[in-house]
Formats: structure tokens, C-alpha cells, sequence
């Protein structure tokens, strides 16, 4: 299927998830609003036309000029076949726009398990939580899918656009100015 | 029996289920559980990599991969550089496949840029890019045979790749991290004699391969410690995002420089080799002998996995042989302006690396840096399945399980 | 195709600087020199220990008053005349009776003994490890140590032994400090102790133990203690994991190493080492391996354990350091670890010591007793020169040295076995046939009469598969040695312009 086809099966079947499309340009994409990201996933995955079965990426945008930010999931669809080449039947993006300040979208990490450590990630590197997470922790920052890269105890998001890197982190200088002269 | 289980993990097979609670009770056979960190500095973590093992004696209940130790802000640094400039980043991401990376990179950004690549250029990406799988490939043979306590081909292996390296050397003077694929097409063109050493080295490695195939693939010992462990099914691979060697082993058939291709990869003539089952003989190039995969192996377990890479590094060697055949004198680098300006918009662009599917989303806003470069590492995909199939394994299982998903941990952490 | 990547910048650049190779010459000499002069002392002191047994039997006179013919070292006691014989004639008696003359007190005779036995042991585990480092390099076609001492690093060993002498003795947080100290003389001591047992020749033991197999065994089997003391005292879960494998290991290893010991101690109907030796002097074809087919089985049976035993490859797993990190040793540094690897090597000589006692016709040489008759009943030089050729412990040495050499090329080929399948192999596998090769060797002594058509035709073939097996290795390793070829330097990158 054409990104044309596939943004038209969505628009009939989920016309009111569906914020809006871009199936022209070298990324083909929907953009779907958060609350029904989940079924818009799952209608991906398991609808006999579509059958995305493997979520390639999650990737969070930061924008914060608009004061919004993105998750971008890509998808692809393979199409199985006995002993010859599996055939790629078509690839596919769906965009979420979200509230900069408080980032929350439904995890798609129960149809997709790999979505489990993208997620942590995109939590770790942008702050987006994602809700339902099967990984998360609840503390002074509420219930959000645990870090992956940085330290568990780590402040702030460092992918985010105007992200300050600490000046000490344990008493290891985060700036070069803070750091002590050595011998000579 | 109830307080017995008490003890259980829920939902965890019952490994005493079999035993009768008093026997249980007068032989004192339950035991505790003890947390073990496996790594960050382990001999067989291949890098920083730590698990976190939950073990009953030698029975490992449950794995979990700890990451982000050689976590270097790689995604960062996309998009405070130009594209140009974030070559060398992509050296170090997969580090033992360095060409390949450049190579993914390099189309992502040539076809967000619209650039023509000369054919001689696209002709050598795809000599080198080969040339790197073997020696990743390799790599990862000899480490896998170190993870089963075999130190022997390891060294073998590294014998073989160090004349991959003397070979990339000659062409761009470095040996790890070559920034020799750029946008656009090479840095340099090859130089005088390189296709006659090239031919001689494929020449040498082809019998080798065998020979490895003789020494370790076939050895009863490694056949016990791989077969039948770790068994990934098609099904979970594709969940869990597994690609690559990792995802063919599972018996997939899917490559995507065959599903689909970039870089004229449609032009070359190659099988792509997946998991048999005992007695299998998977496709080899003409005039190799032909494998045959032995009793005690199972499509999708850790000797799958390493013999589809041993596959594919025949299927390689064939590969480069009709590089050097297709190379034409021509233009090595396309005409490019000293600033490369990235249109407004974007581009998901996933290469077949030896390690899986890499992939690079870059985002252009009209200036020369982009404004978002997401890195989609094959590793970190791979890795992901670790804690799923590590579940009542042995503890000598682990390092083999992780040792056949073949992590390089610069790609995971980035 | 091979000899075609011979070429190469460092190739050309060694060929130019011919007069480099030229001066080692001197140092390989040196070397085998050396050799020459450790068999040449070792005879000397067979001499020396003949010349006081034949004193010890002069003067209780037991020759002449019981008429046995005892046989020792040299085919037969030396006495103080013959030895006197061969001196200058202003040397003769006295000098030789003073220098000599501590020697006929035991106490004397077994310092002696010890001294020289701890510094055979020594030197052996030095040059083990530099050996098994050589081989291990030059399978994986490497160079291996070559720059200490000169000739191919021969004094590596010796300088690991200093540089781990000078390192910090590590106490890890929370260990069992007495028992963490302890651990590593638990491993060393045992096995050394083995040697009091082992017959190096007829009397060429320390103590000539009437029990001395179970006594060897018995040694080794409480090496394992020591590791699983260490495994336990190091406060570290890999280091528990290591004592846990052994422990499970040992239990597993033992049963079908004992059954297998069973069928010489059958043949010989004696646990004496040194007896079950001496039944084995007439050549090869009297060796207990080629005596039946059991026994050869039971020969493989129990070298398999003995790898098990030593913790070597494939059977590694209390160390394996591609799980446990180095398993029992991991928290181990300096001279502590050192003594760990002394206890291993020393170990591998040890049950191929027992091996070759057992199986493989202990200190007597493979060549037929008759060919050596002559010089048996010769003089003194004569019965020298047949004890170097035809017995000794020279014969012992090199047979124990072939073994390890087994060991060391097997640790290096295989990968490792995995702890289940290490029990499922010995208690399922290794075990049943165990019991199989008993009963089948005891219906073989009580069926097959000795002198029987089937027993020589056993006898001849397995006399000639052990031959050809033989003949096949020396066979490879000449051919292998001879079409080897030597990977030098980078090798691509001379061919191309600029390298």
C-alpha cells in the first residue's frame, strides 16, 4: 500500500484520531492526538491491511519554539513468506504532538515489546511518559518509565533544546571551568 | 507444599515440581536466591554492559541489561554539528563496523539533500561496507568462541580482520574509525593496487572460513554449549524489534539491502542466509563447500545466530568479488557545496548493518544542522530481548545468549 | 597460496637484518646446553644415590646372605670398589667415603630428597607455565613470550614469579581472613605431598608406600577442599560460584576416576606404585594400556577425569572466566593466585604422573627390556647407560611431560563444557561405562588365560593402534612443522604504494 492508501484506511476507520497527515514527503506520517494513540497503534498492528508488525523506532522531537513536542513512531510492515525473501509491504509513520510542559502519551510497549526500552529512553532523554509503561517507577516525578542511559538519579532531560548540563553531578564537574587545575 | 512455594517466583516454571514436599524438605533442596551483577566489568559482557542476574545456584531466574555506560551523547551531538561533521560520531557508534555506519548515514542525509552519488563512489561504499561485515563479523565469531571458554579462534579471527584493517588503512589511514564513506560518496579514491590486494586477502579468507567452520561450528562441545539455548522465535523477534543476523536466525528471511535495497544492492547477486533446522544446508556462494547444520540445533537458538553470520561472510567475499569486478574509473565524491544546507523536512532511513538494521531519523530545518538526528541502533533492539530469553537458564547460558545477539555497546548506550 | 602473503615490510625488514639471527645461535646452544647439563646432573645423582644404596646393601651384606638379585636404578647396587675403580688413584676410598658420608643417615638422605624434589616441582611449574604459554601462542599463531632471558622468553616465568612476589596481597572487604590466607597452601600443600608417593623409578620414591595410589588420590582429592575454602573465604558470589562448581564437579569426577584405577590396580593386584611399575619393564608391549581392551578404555576413562581433576579445559568451569570472572581465584593477586597456579600445574603432573605409572609403563623406556640385556649386566658405565636408556627418571619425566603437552593442546582447541553437561557426562556417561570397563576387565583376568591366543591378538592389536596413534602425531607435528608458515607483520598493506 501507498502512504496515500494507508493515511486514507486510517482517515475512514479513525477519522477522529487522526489530527492530521503527511503522506507526500520521504517520511510519510499521521499525526494522531495522545488519548488515542493506543488503539490507533493497535488498529496499525492488527488491521488484515495494514499488519505493521514491527516498530522500527520511537523517536522524540523537541520543538520549543512551539512549546510542543513530538513522538515519532516508525513503523514497517513485513510480509512473511515460507522459505523465500520476506517481502517489505510498506513503511509508515505516526506522529503525537504533546504539551511540552507535561508530555504524557499511552505506552504502545504491550503490542510492541521493543517499544519497552524506546520508550524508556525518549522518558529519559525528553521527559515524554509514557502512561502504562510496564517499567515504570513512581517518585517525586510521578509514575514515568525508569531512565535507560543516564544515571537513575539523574535531573533533567538532556535531548531537550534548552537543557543545561549540571555544573557537579556526585562531585564530578560538569563543566570544564569547574574543573581543577592538575599538575602542570 | 504451600510454604514451599512461598519461595517461587510467580509464573516461573516449577523446577522442583517434580519432588515430592517431603522430599523437598528432608533434603533441604530449596535454596535462596542471590543477585548478581554481571558487569559492568565482566569478561564476557562484551563492553560496559551489566546484568543484573537473580540466580537460584546456577539457574539464572531472571536477567536484566543494565545500559548506558558508554552512553556519549551521540544524538546530541547530531544536531549541534553539520551532517559532515557528524561522520565521525557515527564511527563510534558501532565501532567494529564503522564503514557500514557511515554508509547508513550518509544515504539517510544524500536522500534528505537530494545528492547524486557517482557510480564509482556507490561501487566502493558497498566494497568497503562488505569488507567491514566480514571483519565485524569475524569479530564477532572469534568473541563468541571466547565466550564459550574457546580462546583459539578468536585470535584466528583477529589475524584475518587485522588484513581488513591493513586493507581499509590503505585506503583512508584509519583502522577503526574511518569517516571514509561521506556524503556524497569516499574521501578519497582508492589507491593504486588495492583491488589485486583486495582480491588476494578474499582469496585467502575463503578457505579460512571453512576452516573455522571445521574448528569451531562443528565442534560437539560448542554444538552442546549453542543448540537448542536461547531460542528466539520469529514471533518474538519481530516483537522485540531483533534485526539482522539475530532476526534471520529466527528464520526470517528479510535483509533489507534484498527487501529493500538502497545503494544499488538490487544489482548484486547474493542469498540471504537464514536459521535451519538440523540437516539444513543453507546457500553458499559457488564453489564453497557446503555446510551442513548438525544435529541438536533448533531455528532460532545461539548457534543459528552464529552460523548465519558465518554464512554471511561467504555471502560477503562474493559480494566484494563483484565490486571489484563492477569498478569503473569515475568521479569518487559527488560535487558538493562547502555548506551543505539540509532541506526543510525529514527522513527515516534504516541500513543493513552486520549487527541488525541501523537506522537514522534526521530532521532539516532550512540551516546546515539539523535540527533532530535519532540514532535507531540494531544492538539496542537486540539487546532489549536479553531479560526475555534469559529466563531458567543456566548461568554458563548467559554469556552465550548474549554473546550470539553480538552487542557492540557503542551502538546501544550512543 | 600461503607462501604468497610471506612477503612483508617486516619480512623484508628482518631478511635485511640478517645478523640479528645469526646471534642467536649462540643462545639456542646455550639453551640446549642447559638441557644436556640437567640430564647429565640428574644421572650423576643417580649415581650418587647408587653408590649409597650400594653401600646401605654392602654393609648389611643382604646380597650375599639371601642371594636376591636387587635390582635398583642402575640394573643393580654399586659399590664402593667399582665406584673406586673408576677414580684417579690418589682420590680413591677416602675422599669419597667423607663426601659421602652424611648420606647413610635416612634423615640426611630425605632432606635430600625434599630439597631436590620442591625444586624439581618448582622448576617444573615454572616452565610449565612458559610452555603452555609457547604452545597456546604458537596454536593460535602467535609468538608467545620472547623477549625475557633471550632465547624465546625462557625467563618469563621467572619474572612473573618475581613481579608476582612484589605485588599487593589483596584482602578482600569482609573475607574470612584466616581461612582467605590459608586457601591457597590447602591447594599447594596436598599436591605436593602427592609427591612422597609417586615413583619417579623403582626407588626413586620418597616414600615407597604399600597404599601409595590411594595416598596420591587421596591428596588430590583434597586440592578440592582448597578451593572450595577459597571460593567460600573470598566474600565475592563469583568467587562462591567457582568453590560450588568444584565441589559438584569433584563429586561427579571422582566415581569414574576411581573405577578407572581399578582395572591396573586388578592387573597388578597391588596398590604399591612402584610395583605396578616394575610389572610393566619388559617394553611397551607390556605397558597396562595395550594389556587389554578395558584397559585402554580405562586409561581414556581416567585422563578425562584427571582433566576434570586438574580443573583444565574443557572441564575449566570453577574458573571459567567467560562466566565466573576467574571463578575461585577472582579475588586473588600476588603471590596467593601464584601459588593457585603452582597447586595447578603441579597438579597435571601429578595424575600424568599417575597416568604414566599406571597405564603407560612408568619409568621404563617403550624399547624392549631384552635389547638393554647386555648392558644390564655390564660395569659400571654400561649400567649407566641402561638405566638412561631402558629405566629411570628421565623416561618418567618425558612420559609425565607428554601427557601435560595433552592437556595444554586440549585447553587450547576446546570450548568449555557447560556444569550440567560436565555432571550428565560423568555421572550418566562416564560412570556406567566405568563399571562396564570393571566388569569386562574382571571377566577378561578370570576368562582370558594369559598366555592365550586372545589375549595376544588383543595385546598386538592394541600394541598396534597405540603405534600408529603415536606415529600420527609425530607425523603431524612434523609435516605441521614443516609446512608451517609464519604470519609476520601487516601484510596487505606492502603491496600497495606508500606503505
Amino acid at each position: 500500500m501507498t502512504a496515500e492508501e494507508i493515511t486514507a484506511v486510517l482517515e475512514q476507520e479513525l477519522a477522529d484520531a487522526i489530527a492530521g497527515a503527511d503522506s507526500g514527503g520521504m517520511h510519510p506520517h499521521v499525526w494522531v492526538t495522545a488519548v488515542r494513540l493506543h488503539d490507533v497503534m493497535q488498529f496499525l498492528r492488527d488491521d488484515s491491511r495494514l499488519q505493521f508488525n514491527m516498530l522500527r523506532c520511537v523517536s522524540g522531537v523537541d520543538g520549543p519554539a512551539s512549546n510542543e513536542i513530538d513522538v515519532v513512531y516508525d513503523l514497517l510492515s513485513m510480509q512473511p513468506a515460507v522459505s523465500e525473501l520476506w517481502r517489505a509491504r510498506h513503511a509508515f509513520a505516526v506522529k503525537v504532538r504533546l504539551d511540552r510542559a507535561n508530555p504524557h502519551v499511552p505506552s504502545v510497549a504491550d503490542l510492541w515489546p521493543t517499544a519497552d526500552w524506546h520508550e524508556r529512553e525518549a522518558y529519559d532523554l525528553f521527559g515524554i511518559v509514557f502512561d502504562g509503561h510496564p517499567d515504570s517507577i513512581k517518585d517525586h516525578d510521578g509514575l514515568h518509565p525508569q531512565r535507560i542511559l543516564c544515571p537513575d538519579d539523574w535531573v533533567g532531560y538532556p535531548l531537550r533544546k534548552d537543557y543545561v548540563f549540571p555544573d557537579e553531578y556526585h562531585g564530578i564537574p560538569g563543566k570544564l571551568e569547574a574543573v581543577p587545575p592538575g599538575p602542570g | 507444599m504451600a510454604k514451599l512455594t512461598d519461595k517461587m517466583v510467580e509464573g516461573q516454571p516449577d523446577l522442583l515440581a517434580d519432588l515430592d514436599a517431603e522430599t523437598l524438605a528432608t533434603d533441604d533442596l530449596l535454596t535462596e536466591e542471590m543477585l548478581v551483577n554481571m558487569g559492568p566489568q565482566h569478561p564476557s559482557t562484551h563492553g560496559v554492559l551489566r546484568i543484573l542476574l537473580r540466580t537460584d545456584g546456577e539457574v539464572v531466574r531472571e536477567a536484566t541489561p543494565h545500559i548506558g555506560y558508554l552512553h556519549r551523547c551521540a544524538e546530541k551531538i547530531g544536531e549541534n554539528v553539520a551532517p559532515f561533521q557528524f561522520i565521525p560520531t557515527t564511527d563510534r557508534l558501532d565501532y567494529l563496523a564503522a564503514m557500514n555506519n557511515n554508509q547508513t548515514f550518509s544515504v539517510a542525509v544524500e536522500q534528505l539533500v537530494g545528492i547524486e552519488v557517482p557510480e564509482r563512489a556507490v561501487t566502493i561504499r558497498i566494497l568497503m561496507a562488505e569488507l567491514n561485515r566480514i571483519a565485524s563479523h569475524l569479530v564477532s565469531l572469534g568473541a563468541y568462541g571466547l565466550d564459550m571458554g574457546a580462546f583459539t579462534p578468536f585470535l584466528y579471527a583477529f589475524r584475518e580482520r587485522e588484513r581488513i584493517m591493513d586493507l581499509f588503512e590503505a585506503a583512508c589511514g584509519a583502522r577503526l574509525t574511518y569517516s571514509y564513506i561521506t556524503i556524497g560518496g569516499v574521501t578519497m579514491d582508492l589507491p593504486d593496487g588495492f583491488t589485486d590486494a583486495c582480491r588476494e586477502f578474499l582469496e585467502y579468507l575463503e578457505p579460512k572460513i571453512h576452516e573455522y567452520n571445521q574448528l569451531l561450528s562443528y565442534n560437539q562441545i560448542f554444538i552442546k554449549r549453542a543448540g537448542g539455548v536461547g531460542v528466539i522465535s520469529a514471533a518474538d523477534a519481530i516483537a522485540w524489534g531483533l534485526t539482522g543476523p539475530c532476526l534471520r536466525a529466527s528464520g526470517v528471511r528479510w535483509d533489507l539491502r534484498r527487501c529493500m535495497p538502497y545503494e544499488g544492492y538490487e544489482q548484486y547477486d547474493f542469498e540471504v542466509p537464514i536459521g535451519l533446522p538440523q540437516g539444513g544446508e543453507p546457500p553458499v556462494p559457488p564453489g564453497v563447500p557446503q555446510p551442513r547444520v548438525p544435529r541438536g540445533v533448533v531455528v532460532g537458538d545461539c548457534w543459528s545466530r552464529y552460523f548465519v553470520r558465518v554464512i554471511e561472510m561467504y555471502w560477503s567475499v562474493h559480494l566484494v568479488r563483484q565490486a571489484l569486478d563492477r569498478l569503473r574509473p569515475g568521479e569518487h565524491k559527488a560535487k558538493l557545496p562547502r555548506s551543505l544546507k539540509l532541506p526543510v523536512g525529514e527522513i527515516y532511513f534504516e541500513g543493513e548493518n552486520p549487527r541488525g538494521q541501523l537506522g537514522f531519523l534526521v530532521i532539516g530545518d532550512g540551516s546546515p544542522v539539523p535540527s533532530r538526528v535519532k540514532v535507531r541502533g540494531p544492538s539496542f533492539n537486540n539487546l532489549s530481548i536479553t531479560s526475555h530469553v534469559c529466563r531458567d537458564c543456566l548461568l554458563a547460558d548467559v554469556p552465550a545468549i548474549v554473546g550470539s545477539i553480538d552487542i557492540v555497546m557503542g551502538e546501544v548506550d550512543r | 597460496m600461503a607462501e604468497s602473503h610471506t612477503r612483508s615490510a617486516y619480512g623484508t625488514a628482518r631478511q635485511a637484518g640478517g645478523g640479528r639471527r645469526s646471534s642467536r645461535r649462540p643462545a639456542a646452544l646455550i639453551f640446549f646446553g642447559a638441557v644436556v647439563a640437567v640430564v647429565l646432573f640428574v644421572w650423576a645423582l643417580a649415581a650418587a644415590f647408587e653408590y649409597v644404596d650400594g653401600l646401605v646393601v654392602a654393609d648389611s651384606h643382604r646380597v650375599a646372605e639371601t642371594g636376591e638379585i636387587v635390582r635398583t636404578r642402575f640394573g643393580g647396587p654399586l659399590t664402593t670398589a667399582e665406584i673406586v675403580d673408576y677414580l684417579p688413584e690418589r682420590l680413591r676410598f677416602r675422599p669419597v667415603s667423607w663426601l659421602f658420608w652424611p648420606l647413610q643417615f635416612s634423615l640426611v638422605r630425605d632432606a635430600i630428597a625434599v630439597t631436590g624434589l620442591v625444586g624439581f616441582v618448582s622448576v617444573f611449574t615454572m616452565y610449565a607455565i612458559w610452555w603452555e604459554r609457547k604452545v597456546a601462542a604458537h596454536i593460535q599463531s602467535r609468538l608467545g613470550p620472547m623477549r625475557v632471558g633471550g632465547w624465546h622468553g625462557w625467563a618469563q616465568s621467572l619474572a612473573d614469579k618475581i613481579k608476582l612476589l612484589t605485588k599487593e596481597d589483596l584482602v578482600p572487604a569482609g573475607a574470612d581472613r584466616i581461612l582467605y590466607r590459608l586457601a591457597p597452601y590447602m591447594a599447594f600443600t596436598p599436591v605436593l605431598l602427592a609427591f612422597v608417593a609417586l615413583p619417579f623409578g623403582t626407588y626413586w620414591v620418597l616414600r615407597n608406600l604399600d597404599v601409595a595410589l590411594l595416598f596420591v588420590l587421596a591428596m588430590l582429592g583434597i586440592e578440592v577442599i582448597a578451593v572450595i575454602v577459597a571460593g567460600w573465604a573470598s566474600n565475592n558470589k563469583w568467587s562462591l560460584y567457582g568453590g560450588m562448581r568444584e565441589a559438584s564437579q569433584m563429586v561427579a569426577y571422582e566415581s569414574p576416576m576411581g573405577l578407572a584405577l581399578l582395572v591396573p590396580i586388578m592387573l597388578a593386584g597391588t596398590l604399591n606404585l612402584a610395583a605396578i611399575g616394575d610389572q610393566q619393564q619388559a617394553g611397551f608391549h607390556m605397558w597396562v594400556v595395550f594389556r587389554n581392551p578395558f584397559a585402554a578404555v580405562a586409561f581414556v576413562l581416567y585422563f578425562v577425569a584427571a582433566l576434570a581433576s586438574c580443573k583444565r579445559a574443557p572441564f575449566d568451569l570453577p574458573e571459567a572466566e567467560s562466566e565466573l570472572v576467574a571463578g575461585f581465584m577472582t579475588e586473588y593477586s600476588g603471590f596467593r593466585w601464584g601459588v593457585f597456579f603452582f597447586a595447578e600445574y603441579t597438579s597435571m603432573f601429578v595424575v600424568s604422573g599417575l597416568a604414566t605409572t599406571l597405564f603407560l609403563g612408568a619409568w621404563y623406556s617403550p624399547l624392549p627390556a631384552g635389547w638393554g640385556e647386555a648392558l644390564a649386566g655390564g660395569g659400571v658405565v654400561a649400567r649407566a647407560a641402561h638405566g638412561l636408556l631402558f629405566s629411570g627418571p628421565l623416561w618418567f619425566i618425558a612420559k609425565c611431560v607428554a601427557l601435560v603437552y595433552v592437556q595444554i593442546w586440549l585447553r587450547w582447541t576446546l570450548p568449555r563444557v557447560r556444569i550440567d553437561q560436565v555432571l550428565y557426562l560423568f555421572v550418566q556417561v562416564l560412570l556406567p561405562l566405568g563399571m562396564v570397563v570393571l566388569l569386562g576387565n574382571t571377566l577378561w583376568v578370570f576368562l582370558v588365560p594369559e598366555d592365550g591366543i586372545v589375549a595376544v591378538v588383543a595385546n598386538t592389536l592394541l600394541c598396534t593402534a597405540g603405534v600408529i596413534v603415536a606415529a600420527a602425531f609425530l607425523g603431524v607435528a612434523v609435516v605441521a612443522r614443516a609446512r608451517r608458515y609464519r604470519l609476520v607483520g601487516s601484510l596487505a598493506v606492502d603491496h600497495l604504494p606508500g606503505a
